[in-house]
Order: C-alpha cells, then structure tokens, then sequence
C-alpha cells in the first residue's frame, strides 16, 4: 500500500504545526474564535493538535450586535467541546451606545479592537491564534504567519521579520505579542472541503435560505447577504467554482474607504 | 475527488521589472479576477491617475500604491486548465530584500523577470543567487516587456545570454528563456504574433510543466521533537517527519543523547493509526520511558544525521545593524535551537556582483553572503543542505529577531 499526502491533509498538518509551534514558544496564548467558518476550522485543528484537550482559553470578542445564530452556535459548542471560553467586551463603549450608525471605522475599532485590548492586558496573552486567509483580502495576503504587535497594537507592516523554513519569529518582548495565523495559506475553497471531509459544525448562517446565504459572517447590521440557492455544503463549493463575486464583498469594514482596512489593521483590527 | 495540491511560485527580479503587472495579466488571461475586486483596481487606477493598473490587484498597502512599488510579499491565487497556482509576489527594490527571502523560502518554483530594454541589474543578480542558495531548482526565466523593443529577437538574445552567463556562474540551469509583454500579453496565456522567431513554449505552457516539491518519503527518517504535551495522565511527544516514516514497533534513536528505544503508539485525534509518513504531524509514546524534549532528533540507527560542534555553512546577513564577530547568535535548525559563535569568516561576498569583497574578515554588512566556520556550545544533529533540507538548512537569532539565513556546506 503506498499511502500519500492529498491538499487537504498537506493543509492540516501545516497548521497543527503552526499551531504547536505557538504553543511551544509561549504557553500563555489564546484562540480568537468568531464563531465563523474559519475560526471554527481553526479549531477543529486546535483540537486535533491537543488531542481534544485545548490547554488555552478561547477568547470571543462580543460586539453585542452579532447574530443570535452566533451566540446559540458558541454556547452549544463551548459546553461540546469542553472550552474554556472567555466573552470580552469594551463595556463602557457598549453602554455609550456605540454602534454602526455612529461610524463604521470608529464602531469596528471600539468593540473589536479595543476590547480586544482589553483583553489582552486584562489575561496577559503572548500569543493570538487567528483564522485569517491569505485570499480574503489582498491587505491580509501580505502577513506573516507569526506577526508582531507592539504595544500600541500596531502592525509595521512597512518592516515585517523575515520568516523562512518554518522559522518564525516566536519570541516578543514585554510589550508585544504576536498574531499567529495557521489558516494564512488556504484558501476559501479549501476551508469548505475540509469542513465537508471533517464534517466540522459551521452556523446556519451559511446555507441559503429563501434564495440567500451569508458567505462570510460578523455584525448582523455590517453584513450583506448574498444571492444563493446553495443550502448544502457541496452546492456551496460548487457555487464557489462558478462565482464571480468575492467573498467579503458583502462585508462593510472593507468597502468603507479605500484604504479602510489597512488604517483598522495597522490599529490592531483582526 | 481529491483536490489537486497546488504549485507554488515565486516571481523575482529587479524593481520596475514589472513582476506584479506579469501577475495581474496572468490572473486576467485566466479568469481569475473577480468583476468587482477588477472594478476597485480600476477605480483605484484613476484615482492615481493611471490606466488600469495591474499591479494595483497585489500593492495593497497605501504606500505601495502611492510610490508604484512593492514593499512586501503577497500571494495570489489561479488556476489554470491544469492545475491551482500559488503566487508569491517578490518585491524588487534592494530595502526589501528580507521581504522577498520570505516570499522565495515559501515557493517549489521561480519566475525570473528581466526587462529587455534595461536588461540585466543589480536585484537580477541578487535574487537569482538567493534562489540557488534557497535551492529552488526549477527557474523560467522571462525577459519582460518585449513591446519596447520592437519585438527583436536580437535584443532577446543579447539578454538572453548576458543572464545565461551570470547564472552559469552560480550552476542555475533554468528550465526555460521566454520573450514576453506583461502588458500587451504577448506569449502569456496565448502565443505571440509578433515573435514568429520565437518557437519554445508560452509562459503558461512552462508553467504547467513544473513539478511540485516530492515528498521525502525515501529518506532516512528525521523526525525532530517539537513538543511534549500530558493528555490524561499520558505523556504524548510531537513532531513532524521531516523525512522517511514511521510505525509502530520501529527500533529510534534519540539525538544527541543516543538513548535507544521504539515506538510504542503513534497518536492522532479521534484516529486509529499504527504509521505515518514525512509531512505529518504526530503524536508518539516510546516503548522505554525516556524523557523526551524540544530540539530532539529521532532517527534510526545505522542511518543517523552528523552530531558535531563545528560545521561549514553560507551564511545570508539580512539586519541593517551589521555583524560583528564577536556577538553571540543562536542557531535554530528544525527545532534545535542552541547558542554559538562565528568562529572563522572565511569570505565576504557581496551577493549581487559575487564579489570577493574580504578573507578572513571580522563583519558581515546587510545584503552580504559570508562563507563561515560555526561553532556551536553544545552539540547539533545536522545534515548538508544538498542531502537533506530540512535539517541543513538554519536562520540565526540576535535579540529574538531572525537576522540571518544560511545553508549547511561542509560537516566537520
């Protein structure tokens, strides 16, 4: 029998070691869980490397105005899976009223970033686990897999540390951290056959209902859904074979202004 | 049905080249731009004042857009007929050498552009010395911008061979000299009318002909220990194999102590499994309890890496704050991470000119090759980059930043 390493598997075995890697350098890290596709992907591999005990907390960074679906998906899944799951909330914001209608850029910034913030220097992480993808935009395409935050949450992105080999930079100084991003080479595509292989649980949310579906899921007000019949997980990758539409198309905080994402990105947005 | 892996490549060159512009025409030829993210590089274009702008689709960042230039590396993805693609976009301007180290340490194949109206440069040269060291093998070499020449094959040939000549020098045998337009897309996709002279393959043609990386499924097992983790009362080793495989019952040996053992189990969630092979990450027990740790190689006897202290190597200086001999670094080889010195520079070689530019020198300046003797505190399991990569290949680390990268050339 001659066994052999398909995509997918190739795929997977980069992250664990992304993953593991992480954890080896740190200890005191954290999954950033959105509940999305991708994070929940993400960890599945976070489970698979730990062999379904995570010895980190996974960290949700609740803005208040997500889906409800959201919240009924993680509540479920947090008691499944046995996580140790911390919900982190700017609260003075929260109870200012900040939201959408005030400014997208400034609303994005104050209930992701900031409580993100927050939560880092409330729980002393080293390390961020986050499920972004190269293809989802062309500003996330230039990051690195290990990628540091000073202490104003600023990515350099004008000076980023050469990462060759699988040989990153994995040691911070006291005001940093570092985003970790084991998901960086796959592409969505890859994301749903791996769901499909796995049969990982994925939010409602993403199959078609009454001609629509979400095809990138966050804020209820910041996300427009798109023209779907795909209600199953291979019409789904079907449609993504066909489509002429990206998939954060429908995704306010990119489309805002030019530059939009990069100005978040570079004040510390995920 | 299985996805297809896809096949990564790297696109280098000098700055103005046109590197992002060949990629955008590529994403463009093969229907692979989505209407509205085509619609934002043109909108974008205009608000610079400029025709629609290829490049626009991978300079992303507001600087690179503003100074027509890259500054980092990026990946796109396409597909073809035949198979997926991965792009790594290089930058090709001398300060951002680092950046397009990362991008070329990433790829199985490399695109070399070179302009035939300012033919061969400085970054040329430098980046093609970077993928030999690297390793990569498999080069198409473009010359670019055929349109402003007026399609001459005179002046194809005269390119031609002034880079044939520098890269014989460093024993690259590309596997192909193409004359394209990025621009106009001349012998990209499709095949040219304006170079009937021209009879070879088209750039996609060349494409489809590279071969992803094979897996080191021959070779002698290397499998070094990343971590040791307890899952319920049960002390489970991990690591990837880098090289070989392994199963159940398999007589190991451990680096550097030498101990002996076998495998007991091989671990993986929610899956029963008895083997695994070069590429996977696993978790393991050993039949003797034996205390495993970071940096350990398992191996199998009779066909062991070298354990020495001293080893030749060329050594990549990429920091702007230059090397002096007498600083500590720390080596990280695989998992191996162990402190050393420099105890001979040999040669310093400036890596565009390949000039000799110092023997026996005490410093290395950034952009700068050095040939070195290294000799590390405690002992290193090691093989030469030409045997097996994966554990003769290193960066070094000065202040927890990565500052150099090299290749193991000699045991001692």
């Amino acid at each position: 029998m001659s066994r052999s390493l398909d995509h997918l598997d190739k795929l997977e075995n980069q992250s664990i070691f992304i993953i593991r890697e992480a954890y080896s350098q740190f200890r005191n890290i954290a999954l950033l869980w959105s509940i999305g596709k991708d994070s929940t992907t993400l960890m599945w591999l976070v489970r698979k490397a730990f062999f379904g005990k995570i010895p980190f907390p996974i960290l949700h960074i609740d803005t208040t105005y997500k889906f409800k679906e959201i919240y009924d998906f993680r509540d479920k899944y947090a008691k499944e899976w046995g996580l140790n799951l911390i919900v982190a909330r700017n609260e003075d914001a929260v109870a200012n009223g900040m939201g959408p209608d005030k400014s997208k850029f400034e609303c994005c910034n104050q209930l992701k970033t900031i409580a993100l913030k927050q939560a880092i220097a409330r729980e002393k992480f080293k390390a961020l686990l986050l499920g972004i993808r190269r293809d989802e935009h062309g500003i996330r395409a230039k990051e690195r897999v290990f990628s540091p935050r000073d202490e104003d949450f600023e990515w350099d992105y004008k000076d980023q540390p050469p990462e060759l080999w699988d040989q990153y930079k994995t040691k911070a100084t006291e005001e940093e951290h570092l985003r970790v991003h084991p998901l960086l080479g796959w592409i969505e595509v890859d994301i749903w056959d791996y769901v499909k292989r796995e049969n990982i649980p994925i939010p409602e949310l993403y199959f078609a209902k009454n001609g629509k579906r979400f095809r990138s899921i966050g804020c209820e007000c910041c996300c427009g859904p798109v023209e779907s019949d795909a209600d199953t997980i291979d019409k789904i990758v079907q449609e993504l074979k066909t489509t002429q539409i990206s998939e954060r198309s429908g995704r306010a905080q990119d489309k805002e202004d030019d530059y939009m994402m990069q100005k978040l990105r570079s004040l510390g947005y995920m | 049905m299985k996805t297809q892996t896809p096949l990564n490549f790297v696109i280098v060159g000098h700055v103005d080249h046109g590197k992002s512009t060949l990629i955008g025409r590529l994403l463009y030829d093969t229907n692979s731009l989505a209407p509205d993210k085509l619609a934002e590089v043109k909108k974008i274009s205009e608000a610079h004042g400029r025709d629609t702008e290829f490049a626009f689709l991978l300079d992303h960042l507001e600087e690179e857009r503003k100074q027509g230039i890259t500054i980092d590396t990026t990946q796109v993805f396409f597909k073809t007929e035949k198979r997926r693609y991965v792009i790594i976009d290089a930058p090709g301007h001398v300060e951002f050498v680092k950046n397009m180290i990362t991008g070329a340490s990433q790829a199985e194949a490399a695109v070399l552009i070179v302009d035939a109206v300012e033919g061969v440069k400085e970054q040329t040269k430098r980046h093609s010395y970077m993928l030999s060291m690297l390793g990569l093998n498999q080069i198409i070499v473009v010359i670019n911008k055929m349109d402003l020449v007026e399609f001459s094959q005179e002046r194809f040939d005269k390119v031609r061979n002034d880079i044939q000549e520098f890269l014989d020098s460093i024993n690259i045998k590309p596997n192909h000299y193409i004359p394209i337009s990025g621009i106009k897309g001349d012998n990209i996709a499709n095949r040219s009318g304006n170079m009937d002279w021209y009879n070879g393959l088209t750039f996609m043609q060349s494409l489809d002909e590279l071969k992803n990386n094979p897996a080191n499924i021959e070779k002698d097992l290397i499998l070094p220990v990343q971590d040791v983790y307890k899952v319920d009362d049960k002390r489970i080793n991990v690591g990837r194999i880098e090289a070989g495989k392994i199963k159940a019952g398999d007589a190991i040996k451990i680096l550097p102590s030498n101990q002996e053992t076998a495998i007991k189990s091989i671990e993986k969630f929610l899956e029963n499994t008895d083997e695994a092979l070069s590429g996977e990450c696993i978790g393991f027990t050993t039949q003797d309890s034996v205390f495993l740790d970071r940096g350990d190689i398992i191996c199998r006897s009779g066909a062991e890496p070298v354990v020495t202290d001293r080893f030749r190597a060329n050594m990549f200086w990429m920091s702007r704050k230059p090397f002096s001999q007498d600083e500590k670094l720390i080596i990280r080889c695989a998992t191996q991470e162990i402190r050393c010195k420099i105890e001979v520079i040999e040669k310093r070689i400036n890596s565009s000119s390949l000039e000799l530019l110092e023997e026996n020198a005490d410093k290395l300046e950034n952009l700068e090759v050095g040939e070195v003797v290294i000799k590390t505190k405690k002992p290193i399991a090691i093989k030469k980059f030409s045997q097996v990569q994966e554990l003769g290949r290193f960066v070094m680390i000065l202040n927890e930043n990565i500052v150099a990268g090299g290749i193991i050339t000699e045991l001692d």
